[in-house]
Parts: structure tokens; C-alpha cells; sequence
């Protein structure tokens, strides 16, 4: 039955319609209905992406659930929509944060609720666009739209300094997108197409294609975000709401990434290859110079923050060893190793910077502080809290048995088949990943009860306790089963290694 | 069979889950119920598993579980290799757990934490079993790192000790460093051998043996020892050799009972029970095997020396676990896999007995561990008193006792090594020997024979143990005896470990030291005709002397060689300089990146000279524009939506 269905139309515009509606509702009078429509459409949408995973062809890697319509013809842009074994759980990841985030904000959001309610919902939609798009002109639609709801999350119902924050964010992101669009515009007149399957056979000369590798670098980068470009992440994370901040972290980070894939190694495999030096030493700066960064901050989101940008640097860093491998060892062995962890690490930083920040969000909305100073001994007076603070923190750690591990074990096992001082930097995160997330947790949750505020705290209320178990039994199970998740994306990243094996040259 | 190492491996795990979740809400006697029951299922499979692999003489058993994960073609599985090595650690483990779980009912009887212990010592069963009994590298790592969570999680158990917490964190980071070393040894072997399963790996590294590698251009080092330094950084970690040794003093913050389990006999053998596990590639690389036996000798010697001068009763014994694991680590060194790992067994039982007795006298001392406020205690507290002694002669080696096989072995062993370092090693171990026998009885004259030096208070207060606590250091104290005899020939000189250790003839000490073996006393025999146990009897000597007849030396030493005192009162320094290089150094590092690199560079020049100069551009074109930024936003979103929609339908 649900393959007549248009299943990836679905779930693009279910949320967006629902959106709409939520903010039909209107006035904080009918918060509650706004509320409820809300968790019922995000609750459909995730449903509706359930067969997404339970249909998906694991034996193929050509696009699945296809749609094709025609959108501007004059410029042969289409509306084509598909999903392989690499966008689809990302799918799923998203469909399934976006319930977690309309819960998390059911007490905590007090004005303007139903604008909140829709923003998420309208950006849930527009993201699964972005992972379904098979035509760029679509694809760069959606992605410069969803920024859109994520400005207003951010700039009205963010902390003081949001509007630096906001304006930060937008610079930095829409600086970013210009490039790509350039890069979109001038592969149009090479090839007369859109569709970024076409795009992926486009002949392109190396000058060409270093320069379209950089203008995508500098979009990708940004949203992953890659050191130098940032510093706008820990502002935005610090000024954005709780949900703001687990959308921002779970998904939005992974849509830099996702490009890389999608567009810079299949469209510019040359120069990917040329330039995998530098993709690995920006990767490697993010693992180990921002590890010490984390390592002094005051701020709890802050921290988290910059842990974030610290384990997107194993995804970068799961991407482009793989050339550095085939140089070093002579195969492709161990190189689909690489990718694939990459992508388990998108996934699982997925569930577990949601996580981390939803429990920066639990204390935040009891004591409003985000100082690590301001805490101190909670698990007394929060024992079930505690409990699952150092469950997410040991994911973030990387314990094995947690989906943290997953990854990172498979990207540093690959890194070592292409240079032995490339897995040595990388697994320095096995030690400042484990310093900087357990001192906070020794600082925040440890010791006697720091003060009276600590003293009058309550442990988690039943929503909060059913989000944090979610999100706990999604971490634990990720890290003890992996196979399903690997067997879904292993054709598809076997088929990318094939590709960009190839030169185009 | 394969059911039954499922269920020796889940009880503890079930009964953990059900302890930590449920804990609270069933009461804490159905709470130790049901997880001491959970241990005894575990501990007597174990048992019929060891009759069957050892006694029975039944064939190495190699079985996935489950399939992990495949990527890239490799198989990442859970399985268990089930052989003589394997099931003996299983009922090392498991039997100790068992006593600890027992003991623990009574150690812990006033802790609001009573349910959240049970939970915390069943789930690290689960761990240590997962290690021992894992068929491949991923599957040892898992549980490598999984004991070093509950680990931290118990030395952090009384949370609210700035003591505590600060050592778990120290604990789980240290551990960090050696489990850095140890994934990359991991990464190693995937590389080379393209699999991670013990059987596929052992089968190919003989013809791995000339392979080199260039790891600092210019300068090939072999594989085999490449892989060796790595996995060993791992065994550094958990097993506590110099340098990596500083965390496990500290961890004596936890409660008694599990640094009877974990910091004595089963965690900290995780790495030498890693290092003969791995024999077959170790035996390919002497460079490691040299590095290896350096490292146990400095930590043999250096380590039982600050046993001398410590006064807290679970630190003595914790220098003289660490000093202990120097010996297993010489042994493994000198390609005596197996006398490291028979040490291993003896002393997992006298050393627990020793922390449970050390435990047993905190108890009765109402939570004293400074031996200066005991004496006399012998009076007080009888069947502690009877089975400490036998645990402090197992382990100073007293012929008969199970220590003194295991050590005597490890002695002669090294005796015979030809490998480079193996002089240094013979030196500290026969020193050790004296210097063991020197603190231990130290402590054990200052704690139950003498002046008594407690309060009035406590002294009214002190009295036996009550049976929970007392029985397991009876039942420690039986195989404390006899277990060295009953092993002695098989484990060392018979084909006992012969499926699962590998020792090339070159390396082969042991077949050296039991030329001539006939039975366990003639070993004892041939033991007095060595300098081992006269070493052992002197240092018992010299502290009767130094302490009960002439209690006023000790304090003349301390004066007069107060410089060589206080270098062991600072540990050489070791905690001082980690704390202020590697912990300062990280945070002044971090402080930098963040101030300079991030804001004053990135932020402050790039960016924000960026948005000046966008923000004057935006003040020339302001009047083109008013409002608010959401409401052009909301804007754009609808008109997007719009177009899309008219475009598709």
C-alpha cells in the first residue's frame, strides 16, 4: 500500500501543513490546542517515516521512494524527490527528534506558543526536504528556507544576546549558501541539469572542479561547522531555546555533512582528492584543539556546544581519509569503514547532543543558569536525573555499548589504515572527550549539595522522564546493535566508493 | 553449552538491571536476594565449565553470540572463546564476586546506597566476564571499558566525598590514556590482519612475524612490536603499571568491598590476563616482551617500596596489589605466561581476603583506616585476625601457602629469561620479596598486636564482624592455602594452559624451572634451596623488630633519611607533576585556544570585522527596509510553500 503512496511528499508536507495550521490557532488562549495538534502531526510524521525504514530495499543502492514532477521548466528544475541508504535514517533521526523537541517544550514555552509549535514543525518538513531533494535547485530551496524558522527560534525565544547571536548565524550561514548556488548556477551551463544524480557524471576539469569543491566547502563547512567557521555554533546553541538547541545540534549539523556526500565527493571526486589534506588537518583541529576549548568552559551549552563541533570533526574526518587509504595501502579496503562510521557518528550525535542539551535544559528551566558554577551535587537532590546525565555523558565519552562508540571506533580503526598519526590525533578524544564531558559531570552533578537552589530542586516530571528514557534506550541500542543501521547504508556508501574511485578526469 | 555461557554471562547482568531500576522499589533484602542468587548460578556454572574444559579435557569452544555490525566486509561480532584460560578467570571472577556480593551485606548494611552497590558490583561482573571470555578484540575492548565504567562509578560511589569524585575522575582518565594506546594497538591488528577474531589473528601472525612498519618515517620498527607496545599501553592502564599506576592508590576512596573485587583480584588482572591471551603474537616481537618485563620490575620494586611508609590500612595493601602486578607483569615479560597468570588466580583469592579482612577491621573500628589509632586488635576480632594471617603468608610466599608457588615460579622463571632486562627484573623481584615481606607484616603487627592505640570510645565499641563478613574471609581463606599446591604442577609445568598460551621453545622458561618436578613438595624443597623464602622471613623479622621490639627505630629512619622518606611520602612525585603538566597544562592550553584562537582571532578580526563592515553597508541601505525579522521570514516561508504547491499540483 505504501508504495502507491507519495511517502517523501508526505512527509515533507504533513509537517508544513500542520504548521500552518498550529499557527491558525492563533492567541497563547488556545496554546493548548496548538500543543496538542502539534505532538499529533509530529507524532504522524514519525510514523509516517517508519516505512520508510521498514520498506527500504537494503540490497540496492539506487534511490527508493521516487517522485518526480515537473517544477520550472524553462530551467528543467524538477521536483524529484528519492532517498538512499545515507539520507534515509537521517530522515527517520529527524522525524523522530522533532517529537522529542515538541515535548520538551510543552511547559517550558510560555508565550507565543503555537508560532513555536509551527516553527519546529515547518522546519521538519523543510529539513526532510533537504534529505530527500534529488534536484539541487530543490535542494537549495529547502536549505536556505529552513534557516529561516531556526532565526526565528533563535532571535524570539532566545536569551538575551540573540539577536548578535541570530545575526552571527545568518552571516555566517548565508555567506555560505551563496557560494553554493554560484557553484549550482555554473554546473547548470555546463550540463544543462539540476538533478544531482545527472551532476555526479558531469565531466569536470580539475581547475573546475577544485573551485566548485570550495564553494560547496564553504556552505558544508559552515553548517557542520568546520574550524575556523565556527564560532557562530556556541552562540547560537547559548542564546537558543532547548529545542532550539537540540534541532540545531541533532540535525541541522548533519545537513554540512550530508552535502559533503551528496554533492562535493561524487560531483568533485578529483578534487577531493587533491585537497584531502586539508579536509583531514581541519578535522583533526576539530577533534583535538577544540577538545581543549570544551575542556575550560564555563557554560554548560557552551561546553556541549563545542563538544558538538568536536565529534562532527570524526565525521570530516570519516570522509576524507579514504583517499589517503587507497594512497597508503593500495584498496579501498577499510575506506567504506571510514564513511560508513562517519555516518553511525551523524546518527548517534544526533541522539546524544539532543540529549545533552536536554538536559542542560532541565536545569536550566529549575534553576535558570547554565553556569557550571551555579551547580554542584544535583544527583542529591536529582538521584533519576543523575542517573541519566551520566548515561549521555559516557555516550559522549564514547563508551562502548553506547551508540558514541560506534563511530568513533570505526572512523579511528579506518584512520589507522591510512596514517598511523592520523588515528593517533584522532583517538585523542578517547581522553579529552572523557575529561571535558566528565568534569562538568563531576562539577554539576558530584560532590555535597552546593547551594540552597540545588537544595529545592525536584527530580524529573513524567515528561521529562519519557523523553530522556527515549533517548536513552535510542543511545543503548544503537551501541549495542548496530547491524541494522549499517546494513541499511552499506550498498549506498559501497556505491559512492565505486564512484569516486573513478576519476573524472 | 552455548546456553550456558549465555546464562553465566546474564544473571549478573539481569540481576544488576534489576537491582539499579527496580532497586528501590523491592526492598533491599529481595535486592542482595536476588542478585546473590544471580552470582551463584553464575559462580557454579562457572565451576562445572572449569570441570569441563580442565578436568573433563572437552575442546576449545569458539561461538558468535551475535553479529555486531558488518562494514566494509568485516564481521564485528559477539562471541565467546571458552577455554583452560578462559574458565579459570571465570571462576576467579565469579567466585570472588560471590564472597564480595555475601560480604557486602554487611559492610554496606547502613548505606542509602545498598541497592545501587548490588547493581554496581553484579553490572561489573557482567563487564569482567564479557572481557574474558570474548572471542575477539572489539568484544575485549567493550568490556576493557565497560569495568572501567563501573569502576568509576564505585570509587565515585559516596558521591559526596571531594576525595571520591575527584579519584574517579583521575581513574577513568588514566584509564583513558591506556585505553588510547590499546584501540590503536586494536586499529593495528585490523589493518594487518583485516579481522578482529583471536582465532583468524593467531592463525596469520606467524607469518606476520618479519613485517615492517614505518611509523616515524625513516625508521621501521617490527609489526609485532608495534602492536605489542600498543596493546600493552591498555594493559598499563587497567593493570596499573608505572607511570599509569597513580590512579589506583586513589581508588581506595570506594568502599572496601570493591577494591577487594575490582582493584585487587579481577579488574587490575584485566591487562596481564590480556598479554597472555595475546602470547601468540607477543612471542613474536622481544622488544615488547623487553619493554614489558622493565616496566613489571620498576613497579614490582618502586611501588612495594611505598607500601613501607604508608599509615591508611587499604593503601598498604593497595601499594601491594600494585607491587603484586609487577611481579605478574614480570612474568608475562619473560614469556612465563602462565606463572603470571597462575599468580593472578593465587592472588585474586589472598588479596581479596586481605582488603576483606582490611575491611572486617574498618568495621569493627567504626570506619578508622589510620593503623596508628589501632593495636591490639588481635584480642578484639579473632577469626579476622586467624585468616589475615594466612592471607598476609600467601602473599609475602611462606612455602605451603598458595602465594608462594605462584611467586617462587615467577622468581626462578626470570631467573632463567635471557631477555634483555631480565637481570634488572631478577634483582627487584628477589628485593620485592624482602620488602613485601617487610610491609606487610608492618602492617599487620601495627594493626592487631601491640600497644592499643585507639581512642576509649572505640575501643569500648570494637567487636568480631558479624558472619556475612566473616564468611567469605573463611572461604577466601581455604583456596588462600591450599590452591598453589592443588595447581602448582598442572597450570606450570603440565599441559593445563597448553590450548590457549603460546610459548615458543626459545622463550620458554618455565619448562627450565620444572626440569625435575615432581609434586608440589618437592617444590617447596627445592624452594629452600633458594634465597626467595629467607628474604621473605627476614622482612617478617625486621618489622617484628622494627615494630614490636623496637618501636623507636622506625622513627629514627624517618629522621635520619628524611630525604629518601619524603620522596616516598610524594610517591616520586608522580601525582605532582601529572597534576601540574598534563591537568594545568591542558586547561592553560584550552584557556589559550579559546581566548586567543577563538575570540580575539576568529571573532574578533575575522567575523566581527565582517559584520561592521556589513553593518555599515546595511545603515546606507536601512531605509529600504523596517519591521521585524520574523515577519519577512514568515513572509518568504509562505511564498516558498506557495510556489512549490502550485508547482506540484
Amino acid at each position: 500500500m505504501f508504495f502507491e503512496l507519495p511517502l517523501l511528499s508526505l512527509l515533507i508536507w504533513t509537517p508544513i501543513l500542520g504548521g500552518v495550521l498550529v499557527l491558525l490557532t492563533g492567541s497563547d488562549k488556545n496554546a493548548l490546542e496548538a500543543k496538542v495538534i502539534s505532538l499529533l502531526v509530529s507524532v504522524v510524521t514519525f510514523a509516517l517515516s517508519l516505512p520508510l525504514f521498514g520498506l527500504f530495499d537494503t540490497a540496492t543502492a539506487t534511490m527508493q521512494f521516487t517522485e518526480q514532477h515537473r517544477w520550472i521548466e524553462s530551467f528543467n528544475v524538477n521536483y524529484t524527490l528519492g532517498v538512499d541508504g545515507i539520507s534515509m535514517p537521517l530522515i527517520v533521526l529527524t522525524t523522530f527528534t522533532t517529537v522529542l523537541v515538541i515535548m520538551a517544550g510543552w511547559e517550558v514555552i510560555q508565550y507565543k506558543v503555537a508560532q513555536y509549535m509551527a516553527a519546529f514543525l515547518i522546519m521538519e518538513g523543510l529539513m526532510i526536504g533537504v534529505f530527500s531533494a534529488l534536484d539541487a535547485m530543490l535542494f537549495y530551496v529547502f536549505w536556505e528556507a529552513m534557516l529561516i524558522p531556526m532565526f526565528i527560534v533563535i532571535g524570539v525565544w532566545g536569551g538575551p544576546r540573540r539577536v548578535y547571536a541570530t545575526i552571527k548565524f545568518f552571516l555566517y550561514t548565508f555567506l555560505g549558501s551563496v557560494f553554493m548556488l554560484v557553484a549550482l548556477i555554473y554546473m547548470y551551463f555546463q550540463g544543462d541539469t539540476f538533478s544531482i544524480l545527472q551532476l555526479h557524471t558531469l565531466k569536470l576539469n580539475l581547475t573546475e572542479q577544485i573551485l566548485i569543491f570550495l564553494a560547496f566547502l564553504i556552505a558544508f563547512a559552515v553548517k557542520v561547522p568546520m574550524w575556523p567557521v565556527h564560532t557562530w555554533l556556541p552562540d547560537a546553541h547559548v542564546e537558543a531555546p532547548t529545542g532550539g538547541s537540540v534541532i540545531l545540534a541533532a540535525i541541522m549539523l548533519k545537513l554540512g555533512a550530508y552535502g559533503f556526500l551528496r554533492f562535493s565527493l561524487p560531483i568533485t571526486p578529483d578534487a577531493s582528492s587533491v585537497l584531502d589534506i586539508m579536509m583531514i588537518v581541519l578535522s583533526l583541529i576539530a577533534v583535538i584543539y577544540i577538545g581543549f576549548v570544551a575542556l575550560v568552559q564555563q557554560d554548560m551549552k557552551k561546553l556541549i556546544a563545542y563538544s558538538s563541533i568536536s565529534h562532527m570533526g570524526f565525521v570530516t574526518l570519516g570522509f576524507f581519509i579514504v583517499f589517503m587509504i587507497y594512497e597508503n595501502t593500495g584498496s579501498w579496503n577499510g575506506a567504506a569503514l571510514g564513511i560508513e562510521g562517519a555516518i553511525v557518528q551523524m546518527i548517534s550525535h544526533g541522539f546524544i547532543s539532543g540529549a545533552m542539551f536536554l538536559t542542560v535544559g532541565v536545569l536550566y528551566d529549575r534553576m535558570h543558569s547554565r553556569e557550571i558554577g551555579a551547580y554542584g551535587g544535583v544527583i542529591n537532590t536529582m538521584p533519576v536525573f543523575a542517573g541519566f546525565a551520566v548515561l549521555f555523558a559516557m555516550s559522549n565519552a564514547g563508551l562502548p555499548g553506547t551508540s558514541g562508540f560506534v563511530g568513533e571506533f570505526m572512523v579511528i580503526l579506518s584512520a589507522f589504515k591510512a596514517n598511523f598519526w592520523i588515528a593517533f590525533l584522532a583517538a585523542t578524544t578517547l581522553i579529552l572527550g572523557a575529561a571535558y564531558t566528565l568534569w562538568m559531570v563531576k562539577r554539576v552533578f558530584f560532590g555535597d549539595i552546593a547551594n540552597d537552589n540545588v537544595a529545592d530542586l525536584k527530580d524529573l516530571t513524567t515528561r521529562e522522564f519519557t523523553i530522556l528514557a527515549i533517548l536513552a534506550v535510542a543511545v543503548l541500542g544503537l551501541g549495542v546493535y548496530p547491524a541494522p543501521l549499517l546494513e541499511v547504508m552499506g550498498p549506498t556508501v559501497d556505491n559512492l566508493l565505486q564512484h569516486i574511485a573513478q576519476s573524472k578526469l | 553449552m552455548h546456553d550456558i555461557y549465555l546464562t553465566i554471562v546474564l544473571a549478573p547482568l539481569i540481576g544488576a538491571v534489576i537491582a539499579g531500576l527496580f532497586g528501590k522499589a523491592i526492598g533491599r533484602t529481595a535486592t542482595h536476594r536476588i542478585t546473590i542468587l544471580a552470582m551463584a548460578i553464575s559462580t557454579i556454572l562457572s565451576a562445572y565449565v572449569f570441570k569441563y574444559m580442565t578436568v573433563d579435557g572437552n575442546e576449545t569452544y569458539n561461538a558468535t553470540v551475535y553479529t555486531w555490525m558488518v562494514a566494509d566486509g568485516i564481521r564485528f561480532e559477539i562471541g565467546f572463546l571458552i577455554d583452560s584460560l578462559s574458565s579459570m578467570m571465570m571462576v576467579v571472577v565469579t567466585s570472588v564476586s560471590l564472597m564480595v556480593h555475601i560480604y557486602t551485606i554487611g559492610y554496606m548494611h547502613e548505606d542509602d546506597g545498598y541497592q545501587r552497590f548490588f547493581s554496581y558490583i553484579s553490572l561489573f561482573t557482567f563487564s569482567m566476564l564479557m572481557l574474558v571470555m570474548s572471542n575477539n578484540f572489539m568484544q575485549l575492548f567493550f568490556g576493557w571499558e565497560a569495568v572501567g565504567l563501573v569502576s568509576y562509578l564505585l570509587i565515585g560511589f559516596w558521591y559526596k566525598r571531594p576525595t571520591a569524585i575527584y579519584a574517579n575522575l583521575k581513574a577513568f582518565l588514566v584509564n583513558r590514556v591506556g585505553d588510547f594506546g590499546f584501540l590503536l594497538g586494536i586499529a593495528a591488528v585490523l589493518m594487518y590482519f583485516n579481522s578482529l577474531d583471536y582465532a583468524d589473528v593467531f592463525k596469520a601472525a606467524p607469518l606476520m612475524k618479519d613485517m615492517a612498519v614505518e611509523v616515524i618515517p625513516g625508521q621501521t620498527w617490527s609489526l609485532m612490536t608495534m602492536i605489542g607496545i600498543l596493546l600493552f599501553i591498555g594493559a598499563m592502564g587497567k593493570s596499573a603499571q608505572v607511570p599509569l599506576h597513580v590512579w589506583l592508590p586513589d581508588s581506595m576512596e570506594g568502599p572496601t568491598p570493591i577494591s577487594a573485587l575490582i582493584h585487587a583480584a579481577t579488574m587490575v588482572t584485566a591487562g596481564i590476563f590480556m598479554v597472555a591471551r595475546m602470547s601468540p603474537l607477543y612471542e613474536l616481537s622481544e622488544t615488547a616482551l623487553s619493554i614489558i618485563i622493565v616496566i613489571g620490575a620498576i613497579t614490582a620494586l618502586f611501588m612495594g617500596l611505598l607500601g613501607i611508609v604508608q599509615n591508611d590500612i587499604k593503601r598498604v595493601v593497595a601499594y601491594s596489589t600494585l607491587s603484586q602486578l609487577g611481579y605478574m607483569t614480570v612474568a608475562l615479560g619473560a614469556s612465563a605466561y602462565a606463572a603470571g597468570v597462575f599468580h593472578l588466580m593465587t592472588h585474586a583469592f589472598f588479596k581479596a581476603l586481605l582488603f576483606l579482612a582490611a575491611g572486617s577491621v574498618i568495621i569493627g573500628m567504626h570506619h578508622e583506616q589510620d593503623m596508628r589509632k589501632m593495636g591490639g586488635l588481635k584480642k578484639y576480632m579473632p577469626v579476622t585476625y586467624w585468616t589475615m594471617l594466612i592471607g598476609t603468608l600467601a602473599l609475602i610466599g611462606l612455602p605451603g601457602f598458595a602465594g608462594f608457588f605462584s611467586k617462587d615460579a615467577i622468581i626462578e622463571a626470570v631467573h632463567y629469561s635471557e631477555i634483555a632486562g631480565s637481570g634488572f627484573a631478577y634483582f627487584s623481584v628477589l628485593a620485592g620479596v624482602f620488602i613485601t615481606a617487610f610491609y606487610s607484616f608492618r602492617l599487620f603487627f601495627m594493626v592487631f598486636h601491640g600497644k592499643e592505640r585507639m581512642d576509649e570510645h572505640t575501643r569500648s565499641h570494637i567487636h568480631e564482624s558479624p558472619w556475612v563478613v566473616t564468611l567469605p574471609l573463611i572461604a577466601l581463606a581455604i583456596p588462600s592455602v591450599i590452591i598453589g599446591a592443588v595447581y602448582v604442577g598442572p597450570m606450570l609445568f603440565g599441559d593445563f594452559f597448553s590450548d590457549s598460551i603460546l610459548v615458543s621453545s626459545e622463550h620458554d622458561v618455565l619448562a627450565k624451572v620444572g626440569q625435575g618436578f615432581t609434586s608440589w613438595g618437592g617444590f617447596i624443597l627445592h624452594g629452600l634451596q633458594g634465597p626467595a623464602v629467607y628474604l621473605a622471613l627476614g622482612g617478617a623479622a625486621t618489622a617484628w623488630y622494627f615494630y614490636m621490639k623496637r618501636p623507636d627505630i622506625p622513627g629514627m629512619f624517618k629522621q635520619r633519611l628524611s630525604i629518601i622518606y619524603r620522596v616516598l611520602e610524594n610517591k616520586y612525585g608522580f601525582d605532582d607533576f601529572n597534576e601540574k603538566v598534563f591537568a594545568g597544562g591542558s586547561r592553560k592550553l584550552g584557556g589559550f585556544f579559546w581566548r586567543v584562537g577563538d575570540e580575539k582571532i576568529i571573532d574578533g578580526i575575522i567575523v566581527n570585522g565582517t559584520a561592521q563592515s556589513v553593518g555599515w553597508l546595511a545603515s546606507v541601505l536601512r531605509h529600504l527596509q523596517s519591521g521585524y525579522l520574523y515577519h519577512y521570514a514568515f513572509a518568504m516561508i509562505v511564498g516558498l510553500m506557495m510556489m512549490l504547491l502550485l508547482f506540484i499540483v
